[in-house]
């Protein structure tokens, strides 16, 4: 069976379920929310933007941070944050009634169950994503539409790196006992160069001074760590799951 | 029908096959062989090895010694397509409570790559007496009726080779006689069917062979000795006293 046809058949049957229980649609952009809310009562006074300065030791302005830009880094950690969360139960549908076995002993590639499981979480976290980014601009008077394209291609690149490595943690953790509590600590060490690039490339495109050609860079560097996070996410999945 | 239909084999061999989990073993230098058309009854106390028996034979388990052949084969070399040839019925059913019954059976189907598959799942419904309830929800049913879909899930590919852990687990005396009947198509039909059970009142109409594990370690019971309970108490106070 072609593998492929496979994921699919495997990621459509989780967004059918998912639209059925609603259970981590919800839970997700519930904390989602909840999250850049919590940064917005921080940044935002009165309905307006706080500038932010930090000072040096003899009071002076050293660099001057817009809260635009700041919004980059709290769309990122909104993001990250959330996707654990649902990463974490990505494979836990799978343990009741042990339905990953079924999923391991259909006669296709294992790498096909990998596959259909990113599709589905990418699916949810750009969902969700699609609900933050209009806040993160409401709040924070992001410039969201100031490169649309860009902004939600450094988006679908740095969800893909990001969840790529978590789906495969996810997967390896199914049956830890503190699976719960193991994989931010495994995910985000490893996921650093997503987030930094995410939050760079997001940061040249909200500031006072664009720099497309900045985001345009970073936006690379996230297609290349994709190759290289899904490339030995495919190569380490197999084993991964052997008992 | 599937690709996976292409690769066929007659008999199941296990040689000297071990699996430990840490310092606990589960298999202990295991051979046996199972052969078409007929139905084996593994029994033993519980932690006795037979889920991990049966977890090996799948290859869901990697064995941490000896080999497990398929027609003299190993499941390296026939690859993927092998496990288009087998079919599990879990303890855990395997099914998608928020998928319905004909949803679960079209999914699996699609996963194994069959074609008719429409047809299939028609039969499928029939035979485990659910096509009036094809389209709700498996958490709405009860154990009985999840067992009966499980099997029919297990067997929609129409597998060589049939492991099953407590087929019996929920189900009325109509459904009993039903599975055992099925058992009984299935066994004349050539299939290889292994049985992990507790039940010896039902396993005693349908099994072919009884076949004892304890601590890891097999014993083959001789038939015709009196009914199944006293002949595997015999067993186990004999062979492991």
């Amino acid at each position: 069976m072609n593998v492929i046809r496979a994921a699919w058949w495997i990621a459509r049957k989780d967004l059918i379920v998912e639209a059925r229980s609603r259970e981590l649609i919800y839970t997700t952009l519930f904390f989602a929310v909840a999250c850049v809310l919590v940064f917005a009562f921080a940044f935002v006074q009165d309905g307006r933007s706080l500038d932010m300065a930090p000072t040096g030791p003899i009071g002076e302005s050293v660099m001057p941070i817009s809260v635009t830009d700041a919004a980059a880094g709290i769309l990122w950690v909104a993001v990250a944050f959330s996707g654990t969360l649902a990463l974490g139960r990505a494979f836990e549908r799978e343990r009741q009634s042990e339905t990953l076995r079924a999923l391991l002993l259909a006669p296709t590639e294992r790498t096909a169950i990998y596959l259909g499981k990113l599709v589905g979480m990418v699916a949810l976290m750009l969902l969700v994503e699609l609900v933050l980014v209009p806040i993160i601009g409401l709040l924070f008077d992001a410039p969201i539409a100031r490169a649309p394209f860009l902004l939600a291609a450094l988006l679908i690149a740095g969800t893909l790196g990001f969840a790529a490595v978590g789906t495969l943690f996810a997967a390896m953790l199914v049956r830890a006992h503190s699976r719960d509590v193991l994989l931010p600590v495994l995910l985000y060490p490893i996921t650093v160069p997503v987030i930094i690039a995410g939050v760079r490339g997001t940061a040249a495109i909200f500031g006072a001074e664009p720099n497309l050609d900045a985001a345009a860079s970073w936006m690379s560097i996230l297609i290349f760590f994709d190759a290289v996070f899904i490339t030995l996410a495919l190569w380490t999945f197999a084993p991964v799951m052997s008992e | 029908m599937a690709a996976s239909s292409a690769i066929d084999f007659t008999q199941v061999e296990l040689t000297d096959v071990s699996r430990h989990f840490g310092r606990r073993r589960a298999l202990a230098k295991t051979t046996i062989t199972f052969r078409a058309g007929e139905i084996a009854g593994l029994f033993g106390p519980n932690g006795a090895g037979k889920s991990t028996m049966l977890g090996v034979i799948a290859t869901l388990v990697r064995p941490t010694g000896g080999a497990v052949t398929y027609g003299g084969a190993s499941a390296r070399s026939l690859g993927d397509p092998l496990r288009g040839r087998i079919g599990v019925l879990g303890h855990d059913l395997f099914l998608y409570g928020d998928l319905s019954a004909r949803e679960n059976l079209e999914f699996f189907g699609r996963l194994y790559g069959l074609d008719r598959l429409g047809d299939r799942i028609d039969s499928a419904l029939s035979a485990a007496r659910l096509s009036e309830r094809a389209n709700d929800r498996v958490s709405s049913f009860s154990r009985g009726l999840r067992q009966r879909l499980a099997l029919e899930r297990a067997l929609l590919h129409l597998p060589r080779l049939v492991l099953l852990d407590e087929p019996f687990t929920g189900l009325d005396d109509e459904s009993t006689a039903l599975l055992s009947a099925r058992l009984r198509q299935l066994r004349d039909a050539g299939s290889i069917v292994l049985m992990a059970t507790h039940d010896f009142e039902n396993a005693d109409d349908v099994i072919d062979r009884m076949i004892c594990l304890r601590e890891g370690r097999v014993r083959e019971i001789p038939d015709a000795r009196g009914n199944l309970r006293a002949r595997y108490r015999q067993v186990m106070a004999e062979a492991w006293s």
